[in-house]
Protein backbone atom coordinates (compact mmCIF):
# COMPACT_ATOMS: atom_id res chain seq x y z
CA UNK A 1 0.00 0.00 0.00
CA UNK A 2 1.51 3.27 -1.21
CA UNK A 3 0.85 6.42 1.17
CA UNK A 4 -0.48 9.76 -0.74
CA UNK A 5 -0.46 12.73 1.07
CA UNK A 6 -2.23 15.33 -0.49
CA UNK A 7 -1.06 17.60 -2.03
CA UNK A 8 1.40 15.73 -4.71
CA UNK A 9 4.75 16.56 -5.93
CA UNK A 10 4.96 15.87 -9.53
CA UNK A 11 7.34 13.00 -8.89
CA UNK A 12 5.16 11.10 -6.50
CA UNK A 13 2.11 11.61 -9.14
CA UNK A 14 5.00 9.66 -11.75
CA UNK A 15 6.14 6.86 -9.57
CA UNK A 16 2.70 5.24 -9.39
CA UNK A 17 2.08 2.69 -11.82
CA UNK A 18 -1.35 1.13 -12.90
CA UNK A 19 -2.28 -1.64 -10.13
CA UNK A 20 -0.61 0.28 -7.23
CA UNK A 21 -3.03 0.29 -3.95
CA UNK A 22 -2.61 3.58 -2.46
CA UNK A 23 -3.99 5.53 0.43
CA UNK A 24 -4.72 9.00 0.41
CA UNK A 25 -4.42 11.52 3.67
CA UNK A 26 -4.99 15.15 3.21
CA UNK A 27 -7.47 17.88 1.88
CA UNK A 28 -9.61 16.57 -1.33
CA UNK A 29 -12.39 18.49 -3.26
CA UNK A 30 -15.85 16.28 -4.50
CA UNK A 31 -17.00 17.62 -7.57
CA UNK A 32 -19.06 16.20 -10.19
CA UNK A 33 -21.09 16.51 -12.96
CA UNK A 34 -22.58 20.22 -11.86
CA UNK A 35 -19.04 21.51 -10.59
CA UNK A 36 -17.50 19.70 -14.03
CA UNK A 37 -19.85 21.96 -15.96
CA UNK A 38 -19.33 24.87 -13.94
CA UNK A 39 -15.79 24.80 -13.62
CA UNK A 40 -15.21 24.70 -17.29
CA UNK A 41 -17.66 26.80 -18.65
CA UNK A 42 -16.83 29.74 -15.94
CA UNK A 43 -13.71 29.42 -15.62
CA UNK A 44 -11.64 27.55 -18.40
CA UNK A 45 -13.44 28.03 -21.92
CA UNK A 46 -15.52 31.18 -20.37
CA UNK A 47 -18.71 31.04 -22.30
CA UNK A 48 -20.73 31.63 -19.16
CA UNK A 49 -19.74 34.88 -17.15
CA UNK A 50 -19.48 34.18 -13.23
CA UNK A 51 -22.66 34.89 -11.21
CA UNK A 52 -23.52 35.28 -7.40
CA UNK A 53 -20.24 33.85 -5.64
CA UNK A 54 -18.84 31.79 -8.41
CA UNK A 55 -15.48 34.12 -8.05
CA UNK A 56 -14.91 33.36 -4.61
CA UNK A 57 -15.88 30.02 -4.68
CA UNK A 58 -13.11 29.99 -7.28
CA UNK A 59 -10.62 31.58 -5.18
CA UNK A 60 -11.11 29.53 -2.46
CA UNK A 61 -10.45 26.12 -4.84
CA UNK A 62 -7.72 27.29 -7.03
CA UNK A 63 -5.13 26.39 -3.97
CA UNK A 64 -6.72 23.37 -3.17
CA UNK A 65 -7.02 21.86 -6.53
CA UNK A 66 -3.71 22.82 -7.61
CA UNK A 67 -1.53 19.55 -6.58
CA UNK A 68 -4.81 18.13 -5.16
CA UNK A 69 -7.37 15.40 -5.76
CA UNK A 70 -11.11 16.21 -6.98
CA UNK A 71 -13.22 13.13 -6.01
CA UNK A 72 -15.86 12.20 -8.17
CA UNK A 73 -18.57 11.63 -5.46
CA UNK A 74 -22.29 12.94 -4.55
CA UNK A 75 -22.04 11.96 -0.69
CA UNK A 76 -24.99 11.53 2.20
CA UNK A 77 -24.49 14.92 4.36
CA UNK A 78 -25.92 14.97 7.53
CA UNK A 79 -26.13 17.96 10.16
CA UNK A 80 -27.46 20.15 7.28
CA UNK A 81 -29.30 22.30 9.55
CA UNK A 82 -27.17 23.08 12.08
CA UNK A 83 -23.99 23.64 9.33
CA UNK A 84 -22.05 20.75 11.49
CA UNK A 85 -21.49 18.82 8.30
CA UNK A 86 -20.77 15.09 8.40
CA UNK A 87 -19.85 12.47 6.11
CA UNK A 88 -22.58 9.72 5.97
CA UNK A 89 -21.80 7.63 2.96
CA UNK A 90 -19.44 8.85 0.15
CA UNK A 91 -18.72 6.50 -2.55
CA UNK A 92 -17.46 7.29 -5.96
CA UNK A 93 -19.82 7.93 -8.81
CA UNK A 94 -19.55 7.13 -12.54
CA UNK A 95 -16.40 9.10 -14.16
CA UNK A 96 -17.23 8.45 -17.62
CA UNK A 97 -19.63 11.34 -17.46
CA UNK A 98 -17.46 13.98 -16.69
CA UNK A 99 -15.06 12.52 -19.57
CA UNK A 100 -15.46 16.18 -21.90
CA UNK A 101 -14.32 18.23 -19.15
CA UNK A 102 -12.22 15.80 -16.61
CA UNK A 103 -9.01 17.21 -19.21
CA UNK A 104 -9.69 20.93 -18.86
CA UNK A 105 -9.89 21.16 -15.40
CA UNK A 106 -6.43 18.52 -14.92
CA UNK A 107 -4.63 21.03 -17.22
CA UNK A 108 -6.34 24.33 -16.01
CA UNK A 109 -6.08 24.20 -12.49
CA UNK A 110 -3.21 21.88 -12.28
CA UNK A 111 -4.84 18.70 -10.26
CA UNK A 112 -2.95 15.70 -9.66
CA UNK A 113 -5.43 13.10 -9.51
CA UNK A 114 -8.91 12.20 -10.23
CA UNK A 115 -10.34 9.73 -8.13
CA UNK A 116 -13.65 7.93 -9.14
CA UNK A 117 -15.42 4.77 -10.57
CA UNK A 118 -15.42 3.43 -13.97
CA UNK A 119 -12.28 5.20 -15.05
CA UNK A 120 -12.37 7.42 -18.15
CA UNK A 121 -11.22 7.80 -21.71
CA UNK A 122 -8.43 8.58 -23.85
CA UNK A 123 -8.77 12.42 -23.50
CA UNK A 124 -8.26 12.58 -19.53
CA UNK A 125 -5.30 9.51 -20.30
CA UNK A 126 -3.43 11.74 -22.85
CA UNK A 127 -3.57 15.11 -19.99
CA UNK A 128 -2.70 12.62 -17.22
CA UNK A 129 0.28 11.71 -19.12
CA UNK A 130 1.22 15.85 -19.76
CA UNK A 131 -0.28 16.53 -16.33
CA UNK A 132 1.28 14.68 -14.67
CA UNK A 133 -1.78 13.16 -13.19
CA UNK A 134 -3.25 9.97 -12.15
CA UNK A 135 -6.83 8.33 -12.00
CA UNK A 136 -7.19 6.93 -8.68
CA UNK A 137 -10.44 3.83 -8.63
CA UNK A 138 -12.60 4.08 -5.34
CA UNK A 139 -14.89 0.75 -5.12
CA UNK A 140 -18.28 1.76 -6.20
CA UNK A 141 -20.54 1.01 -3.53
CA UNK A 142 -18.27 1.21 -0.30
CA UNK A 143 -20.06 4.25 0.99
CA UNK A 144 -20.01 3.49 4.93
CA UNK A 145 -16.21 2.61 4.44
CA UNK A 146 -15.25 5.63 2.87
CA UNK A 147 -17.10 7.84 4.34
CA UNK A 148 -15.34 6.58 7.83
CA UNK A 149 -11.96 7.86 6.21
CA UNK A 150 -13.14 11.00 6.10
CA UNK A 151 -12.25 13.12 9.30
CA UNK A 152 -13.47 16.50 8.70
CA UNK A 153 -15.81 18.62 6.36
CA UNK A 154 -13.76 21.47 5.81
CA UNK A 155 -16.68 23.31 4.16
CA UNK A 156 -18.67 23.44 1.06
CA UNK A 157 -18.73 25.63 -2.11
CA UNK A 158 -21.82 26.07 -4.60
CA UNK A 159 -24.23 24.13 -2.18
CA UNK A 160 -26.94 25.75 -4.49
CA UNK A 161 -26.34 22.84 -6.77
CA UNK A 162 -27.66 20.49 -3.98
CA UNK A 163 -25.96 18.67 -1.39
CA UNK A 164 -24.82 15.77 -4.13
CA UNK A 165 -23.59 18.24 -6.35
CA UNK A 166 -21.96 20.73 -3.98
CA UNK A 167 -17.81 20.92 -3.66
CA UNK A 168 -17.53 19.84 -0.57
CA UNK A 169 -13.95 20.56 0.98
CA UNK A 170 -13.05 16.88 3.18
CA UNK A 171 -9.99 16.25 4.95
CA UNK A 172 -9.17 12.45 4.70
CA UNK A 173 -7.40 9.43 6.50
CA UNK A 174 -6.33 6.37 4.93
CA UNK A 175 -8.64 6.86 2.26
CA UNK A 176 -8.11 3.66 -0.32
CA UNK A 177 -7.98 3.31 -3.99
CA UNK A 178 -6.05 1.58 -6.78
CA UNK A 179 -4.19 3.40 -9.57
CA UNK A 180 -5.93 2.17 -12.80
CA UNK A 181 -4.83 5.10 -15.09
CA UNK A 182 -1.35 6.83 -14.45
CA UNK A 183 0.47 9.34 -16.32
CA UNK A 184 2.56 6.76 -18.11
CA UNK A 185 -0.40 6.20 -20.58
CA UNK A 186 -1.60 2.96 -19.09
CA UNK A 187 -5.01 2.47 -18.77
CA UNK A 188 -6.55 -0.93 -17.35
CA UNK A 189 -9.75 0.26 -18.45
CA UNK A 190 -8.68 0.51 -21.67
CA UNK A 191 -6.71 -3.00 -21.44
CA UNK A 192 -10.21 -4.55 -19.58
CA UNK A 193 -12.03 -3.41 -22.47
CA UNK A 194 -9.50 -4.73 -25.51
CA UNK A 195 -10.20 -8.51 -23.81
CA UNK A 196 -13.59 -8.42 -23.02
CA UNK A 197 -14.29 -7.10 -26.82
CA UNK A 198 -12.07 -10.19 -28.23
CA UNK A 199 -14.04 -12.45 -25.98
CA UNK A 200 -16.77 -11.18 -26.72
CA UNK A 201 -16.18 -11.45 -30.59
CA UNK A 202 -15.37 -15.27 -29.73
CA UNK A 203 -18.66 -15.95 -27.45
CA UNK A 204 -20.37 -14.37 -30.88
CA UNK A 205 -18.78 -16.62 -33.39
CA UNK A 206 -19.02 -19.78 -31.30
CA UNK B 1 -57.03 3.07 7.52
CA UNK B 2 -54.16 2.98 10.02
CA UNK B 3 -51.02 5.11 9.70
CA UNK B 4 -47.99 3.20 8.26
CA UNK B 5 -45.39 6.33 8.34
CA UNK B 6 -43.36 4.68 10.39
CA UNK B 7 -43.46 1.29 9.00
CA UNK B 8 -42.22 2.29 5.29
CA UNK B 9 -39.50 4.87 7.12
CA UNK B 10 -38.21 1.62 8.84
CA UNK B 11 -38.93 -0.67 5.39
CA UNK B 12 -36.55 2.28 4.08
CA UNK B 13 -34.07 2.11 6.65
CA UNK B 14 -33.66 -1.41 6.22
CA UNK B 15 -33.32 -1.12 2.10
CA UNK B 16 -30.70 1.40 2.26
CA UNK B 17 -28.66 -0.08 5.20
CA UNK B 18 -28.94 -4.09 5.09
CA UNK B 19 -28.11 -5.85 1.79
CA UNK B 20 -30.43 -8.86 1.63
CA UNK B 21 -29.21 -11.98 2.34
CA UNK B 22 -28.72 -13.79 -1.42
CA UNK B 23 -27.12 -11.12 -2.72
CA UNK B 24 -24.08 -11.03 0.41
CA UNK B 25 -24.09 -14.83 -0.35
CA UNK B 26 -22.93 -14.50 -3.59
CA UNK B 27 -20.95 -11.56 -3.27
CA UNK B 28 -18.60 -13.62 -0.83
CA UNK B 29 -18.73 -16.54 -2.98
CA UNK B 30 -17.58 -14.45 -5.74
CA UNK B 31 -14.68 -13.18 -3.33
CA UNK B 32 -13.48 -16.78 -2.98
CA UNK B 33 -13.28 -17.16 -6.75
CA UNK B 34 -10.59 -14.06 -7.28
CA UNK B 35 -6.97 -14.85 -6.94
CA UNK B 36 -5.75 -13.62 -3.23
CA UNK B 37 -4.05 -10.18 -3.99
CA UNK B 38 -5.55 -9.21 -7.02
CA UNK B 39 -7.13 -5.71 -7.36
CA UNK B 40 -10.97 -7.97 -7.97
CA UNK B 41 -10.25 -10.01 -4.98
CA UNK B 42 -9.43 -6.50 -2.94
CA UNK B 43 -12.71 -4.70 -4.22
CA UNK B 44 -15.12 -7.69 -3.08
CA UNK B 45 -12.93 -7.55 0.50
CA UNK B 46 -13.52 -3.83 0.76
CA UNK B 47 -17.05 -4.05 -0.67
CA UNK B 48 -18.17 -7.11 1.78
CA UNK B 49 -16.98 -4.87 4.59
CA UNK B 50 -18.69 -1.96 3.78
CA UNK B 51 -21.86 -4.29 3.69
CA UNK B 52 -21.20 -5.41 7.31
CA UNK B 53 -19.98 -1.95 8.36
CA UNK B 54 -23.42 -0.46 7.23
CA UNK B 55 -25.32 -3.12 8.80
CA UNK B 56 -24.01 -2.63 11.97
CA UNK B 57 -23.94 1.45 12.04
CA UNK B 58 -27.23 1.49 10.07
CA UNK B 59 -26.13 3.73 7.48
CA UNK B 60 -26.01 3.73 4.24
CA UNK B 61 -24.72 0.84 1.67
CA UNK B 62 -24.19 3.63 -0.97
CA UNK B 63 -24.37 7.32 -1.16
CA UNK B 64 -26.54 6.95 -4.27
CA UNK B 65 -29.46 5.36 -3.01
CA UNK B 66 -31.26 5.60 -5.92
CA UNK B 67 -34.73 6.05 -7.23
CA UNK B 68 -37.12 4.39 -4.29
CA UNK B 69 -39.00 2.46 -6.29
CA UNK B 70 -42.14 0.76 -4.85
CA UNK B 71 -44.44 -1.52 -5.42
CA UNK B 72 -47.39 -2.07 -3.58
CA UNK B 73 -50.04 -4.97 -3.39
CA UNK B 74 -53.13 -3.66 -1.26
CA UNK B 75 -56.09 -5.54 0.07
CA UNK B 76 -59.40 -3.98 -1.94
CA UNK B 77 -60.87 -1.11 -0.26
CA UNK B 78 -57.51 0.61 0.66
CA UNK B 79 -56.85 4.10 -0.29
CA UNK B 80 -54.21 4.44 -2.61
CA UNK B 81 -53.77 8.06 -2.61
CA UNK B 82 -53.42 8.40 1.66
CA UNK B 83 -50.69 5.34 1.02
CA UNK B 84 -48.89 7.83 -1.47
CA UNK B 85 -49.14 10.09 0.79
CA UNK B 86 -47.62 8.01 3.62
CA UNK B 87 -45.19 6.67 1.75
CA UNK B 88 -44.05 10.23 1.00
CA UNK B 89 -44.18 11.56 3.83
CA UNK B 90 -41.51 8.54 5.04
CA UNK B 91 -39.28 8.92 2.04
CA UNK B 92 -38.93 13.02 3.23
CA UNK B 93 -38.56 11.86 6.56
CA UNK B 94 -35.71 9.07 5.74
CA UNK B 95 -34.05 11.66 3.50
CA UNK B 96 -34.14 13.94 7.08
CA UNK B 97 -32.12 11.26 8.86
CA UNK B 98 -29.67 10.62 5.93
CA UNK B 99 -31.23 7.12 5.15
CA UNK B 100 -31.47 8.37 1.51
CA UNK B 101 -29.52 11.08 -0.30
CA UNK B 102 -31.74 13.70 -1.61
CA UNK B 103 -32.07 12.51 -5.22
CA UNK B 104 -35.03 14.65 -7.12
CA UNK B 105 -33.42 16.80 -9.01
CA UNK B 106 -35.51 18.74 -11.35
CA UNK B 107 -34.27 18.42 -15.04
CA UNK B 108 -35.15 21.75 -16.71
CA UNK B 109 -33.59 23.91 -13.52
CA UNK B 110 -31.50 21.32 -12.60
CA UNK B 111 -32.93 22.32 -8.58
CA UNK B 112 -33.00 19.41 -6.40
CA UNK B 113 -35.93 19.34 -3.94
CA UNK B 114 -33.74 18.57 -0.98
CA UNK B 115 -36.18 16.28 0.38
CA UNK B 116 -36.20 13.29 -2.30
CA UNK B 117 -39.44 14.11 -3.39
CA UNK B 118 -40.09 14.88 -7.18
CA UNK B 119 -42.93 14.65 -9.73
CA UNK B 120 -45.50 11.60 -9.40
CA UNK B 121 -42.98 9.25 -10.58
CA UNK B 122 -40.83 10.22 -7.95
CA UNK B 123 -40.63 7.93 -5.53
CA UNK B 124 -41.74 5.48 -7.77
CA UNK B 125 -44.85 3.94 -6.52
CA UNK B 126 -46.58 0.72 -8.84
CA UNK B 127 -50.19 0.14 -7.03
CA UNK B 128 -51.83 -3.44 -8.02
CA UNK B 129 -55.05 -4.51 -5.78
CA UNK B 130 -54.29 -8.39 -4.81
CA UNK B 131 -56.54 -11.20 -2.95
CA UNK B 132 -56.44 -11.33 0.78
CA UNK B 133 -55.64 -8.95 3.46
CA UNK B 134 -52.42 -8.65 3.35
CA UNK B 135 -50.37 -5.47 2.43
CA UNK B 136 -47.06 -6.09 0.79
CA UNK B 137 -45.13 -3.82 -0.18
CA UNK B 138 -41.46 -4.28 -1.94
CA UNK B 139 -38.97 -1.83 -2.01
CA UNK B 140 -36.05 -1.47 -4.39
CA UNK B 141 -33.49 1.42 -4.54
CA UNK B 142 -31.89 1.68 -8.44
CA UNK B 143 -29.37 4.08 -8.12
CA UNK B 144 -28.04 6.11 -11.28
CA UNK B 145 -24.67 4.64 -11.78
CA UNK B 146 -26.23 1.50 -13.26
CA UNK B 147 -29.50 2.90 -14.33
CA UNK B 148 -27.32 4.79 -16.96
CA UNK B 149 -25.62 1.22 -18.37
CA UNK B 150 -29.18 -0.45 -19.10
CA UNK B 151 -30.00 -0.78 -22.67
CA UNK B 152 -32.61 -1.61 -25.31
CA UNK B 153 -32.26 -2.89 -28.32
CA UNK B 154 -34.59 -3.20 -31.46
CA UNK B 155 -34.03 -6.95 -33.16
CA UNK B 156 -33.26 -7.51 -35.51
CA UNK B 157 -29.81 -5.68 -34.71
CA UNK B 158 -27.93 -6.19 -37.81
CA UNK B 159 -24.53 -4.89 -35.92
CA UNK B 160 -25.06 -7.74 -33.43
CA UNK B 161 -26.00 -10.16 -35.77
CA UNK B 162 -29.14 -10.53 -33.34
CA UNK B 163 -32.34 -11.99 -35.12
CA UNK B 164 -35.89 -12.52 -33.52
CA UNK B 165 -35.21 -15.56 -31.40
CA UNK B 166 -33.36 -15.52 -28.05
CA UNK B 167 -30.00 -16.00 -29.99
CA UNK B 168 -30.40 -12.31 -30.72
CA UNK B 169 -31.89 -11.86 -27.08
CA UNK B 170 -28.40 -13.46 -26.08
CA UNK B 171 -26.47 -11.54 -28.44
CA UNK B 172 -28.29 -8.18 -27.38
CA UNK B 173 -27.55 -9.02 -23.40
CA UNK B 174 -23.79 -9.77 -23.85
CA UNK B 175 -23.14 -6.70 -25.40
CA UNK B 176 -25.16 -4.91 -23.13
CA UNK B 177 -22.35 -6.10 -20.06
CA UNK B 178 -20.10 -5.36 -22.47
CA UNK B 179 -20.61 -1.87 -22.88
CA UNK B 180 -21.31 -1.21 -19.05
CA UNK B 181 -17.78 -2.51 -18.44
CA UNK B 182 -17.35 -1.48 -14.74
CA UNK B 183 -19.38 1.40 -14.74
CA UNK B 184 -22.67 -0.14 -13.19
CA UNK B 185 -20.55 -1.40 -10.45
CA UNK B 186 -20.01 -4.66 -11.78
CA UNK B 187 -20.70 -7.87 -10.27
CA UNK B 188 -24.15 -6.39 -11.23
CA UNK B 189 -27.60 -8.37 -11.68
CA UNK B 190 -29.37 -8.60 -15.09
CA UNK B 191 -32.69 -8.00 -15.65
CA UNK B 192 -34.11 -8.71 -18.83
CA UNK B 193 -37.75 -8.70 -20.63
CA UNK B 194 -38.13 -9.29 -24.06
CA UNK B 195 -41.07 -8.37 -26.37
CA UNK B 196 -43.32 -5.32 -25.03
CA UNK B 197 -43.53 -1.53 -25.86
CA UNK B 198 -40.82 0.33 -25.22
CA UNK B 199 -42.44 1.47 -21.60
CA UNK B 200 -43.77 -1.66 -20.37
CA UNK B 201 -40.32 -3.79 -21.44
CA UNK B 202 -37.38 -1.33 -19.64
CA UNK B 203 -40.83 -1.22 -16.61
CA UNK B 204 -40.65 -5.29 -16.81
CA UNK B 205 -36.71 -5.93 -16.97
CA UNK B 206 -36.35 -3.98 -13.79
CA UNK B 207 -39.65 -6.29 -11.85
CA UNK B 208 -37.81 -9.22 -12.69
CA UNK B 209 -34.67 -7.83 -10.16
CA UNK B 210 -37.17 -8.36 -7.55
CA UNK B 211 -36.69 -11.96 -7.90
CA UNK B 212 -34.52 -13.62 -5.44
CA UNK B 213 -31.14 -14.39 -7.14
CA UNK B 214 -30.91 -18.44 -6.38
CA UNK B 215 -34.33 -18.98 -7.69
CA UNK B 216 -34.68 -21.19 -10.86
CA UNK B 217 -36.92 -19.95 -14.00
CA UNK B 218 -39.71 -22.41 -14.56
CA UNK B 219 -40.01 -21.55 -18.01
CA UNK B 220 -37.07 -24.34 -19.55
CA UNK B 221 -36.42 -22.01 -22.71
CA UNK B 222 -35.60 -18.75 -20.16
CA UNK B 223 -33.91 -20.72 -17.33
CA UNK B 224 -31.66 -22.08 -19.87
CA UNK B 225 -30.86 -18.63 -21.47
CA UNK B 226 -30.49 -17.21 -17.78
CA UNK B 227 -27.86 -19.95 -17.22
CA UNK B 228 -25.80 -19.26 -20.32
CA UNK B 229 -25.94 -15.76 -19.90
CA UNK B 230 -24.92 -15.89 -16.89
CA UNK B 231 -21.79 -17.89 -17.66
CA UNK B 232 -20.98 -16.52 -20.71
CA UNK B 233 -20.99 -12.43 -19.20
CA UNK B 234 -18.74 -13.90 -16.47
CA UNK B 235 -16.39 -15.47 -19.65
CA UNK B 236 -16.01 -11.54 -20.55
CA UNK B 237 -13.69 -11.27 -17.73
CA UNK B 238 -14.69 -7.49 -16.67
CA UNK B 239 -14.57 -8.71 -13.13
CA UNK B 240 -15.68 -6.73 -9.82
CA UNK B 241 -15.38 -2.95 -10.52
CA UNK B 242 -14.03 -3.79 -14.26
CA UNK B 243 -10.69 -4.78 -12.87
CA UNK B 244 -10.60 -7.54 -14.87
CA UNK B 245 -11.48 -11.20 -12.66
CA UNK B 246 -13.74 -13.95 -12.58
CA UNK B 247 -17.12 -12.48 -12.01
CA UNK B 248 -18.98 -9.88 -13.63
CA UNK B 249 -22.89 -10.66 -13.11
CA UNK B 250 -24.55 -12.09 -9.67
CA UNK B 251 -27.53 -13.19 -11.46
CA UNK B 252 -29.42 -13.35 -14.62
CA UNK B 253 -33.35 -12.77 -14.12
CA UNK B 254 -35.30 -12.58 -17.77
CA UNK B 255 -39.10 -12.91 -18.76
CA UNK B 256 -40.90 -13.16 -22.01
CA UNK B 257 -44.14 -10.70 -22.91
CA UNK B 258 -45.99 -9.51 -25.57
CA UNK B 259 -45.42 -7.67 -28.02
CA UNK B 260 -46.87 -5.86 -31.90
CA UNK B 261 -45.97 -8.11 -34.53
CA UNK B 262 -43.74 -5.25 -35.57
CA UNK B 263 -41.84 -5.11 -32.58
CA UNK B 264 -39.49 -7.19 -30.49
CA UNK B 265 -37.55 -5.41 -27.82
CA UNK B 266 -35.24 -6.75 -25.52
CA UNK B 267 -34.66 -4.12 -22.36
CA UNK B 268 -31.88 -4.80 -20.05
CA UNK B 269 -31.66 -3.19 -16.39
CA UNK B 270 -28.07 -3.69 -14.38
CA UNK B 271 -28.63 -4.13 -10.80
CA UNK B 272 -25.00 -2.86 -9.68
CA UNK B 273 -24.27 -5.10 -6.72
CA UNK B 274 -25.81 -2.83 -4.03
CA UNK B 275 -28.50 -4.88 -5.26
CA UNK B 276 -31.02 -2.94 -2.17
CA UNK B 277 -34.04 -4.56 -2.35
CA UNK B 278 -36.95 -5.25 1.19
CA UNK B 279 -40.03 -6.88 1.28
CA UNK B 280 -42.52 -5.09 3.95
CA UNK B 281 -45.96 -7.54 5.14
CA UNK B 282 -48.53 -6.23 7.07
CA UNK B 283 -52.03 -7.93 8.22
CA UNK B 284 -53.77 -6.52 10.98
CA UNK B 285 -51.60 -4.96 13.57
CA UNK B 286 -48.69 -7.32 12.95
CA UNK B 287 -45.82 -5.74 10.39
CA UNK B 288 -43.13 -7.68 9.06
CA UNK B 289 -39.56 -6.98 7.30
CA UNK B 290 -38.43 -9.79 5.15
CA UNK B 291 -36.39 -10.31 1.73
CA UNK B 292 -38.15 -11.75 -1.25
CA UNK B 293 -35.29 -14.63 -0.86
CA UNK B 294 -37.20 -15.26 2.84
CA UNK B 295 -40.97 -14.36 1.36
Amino acid sequence: MIQLTLPLSDAAVRDLHVGDPVSLHGVMVTGRDAAHKWLVETFVRKTRPPQDDDAQAAEALAPLLAGGAIYHCGPVVAGLETREYRFVAAGPTTSSREEPYQADVLQHFGVRAVIGKGGMGARTLAACQAGPAVYLHAIGGAATLIAQTVTRVVGVHKLSFGVPEALWVIEVLAFPAVVTMDAHGRSLHAEVEARSRAALDRLFTS
Amino acid sequence: MRDLTEAFLELIRRTSTDLPPDVERALEQARQAEQPGSAARGALDTILENVALARRGSSPICQDTGTPIFTVHHPTGWSTRELRRQIRQAVARATELAYLRPNAVEALSGRNSGDNLGDDSFPTIHFEEAEGETLTVDLMLKGGGCENVGAQYSLPHSGLGAGRDLEGVRRAALDAVHQAQGQGCAPGVLGIAIGGDRGSSFLASKAVLLRPLDDVNPDAALAELEARLMREANELGIGPMGFGGATTVLGVKARGMHRLPASYFVSVSYMCWAHRRRRMQVEGETVRYLDRSEA
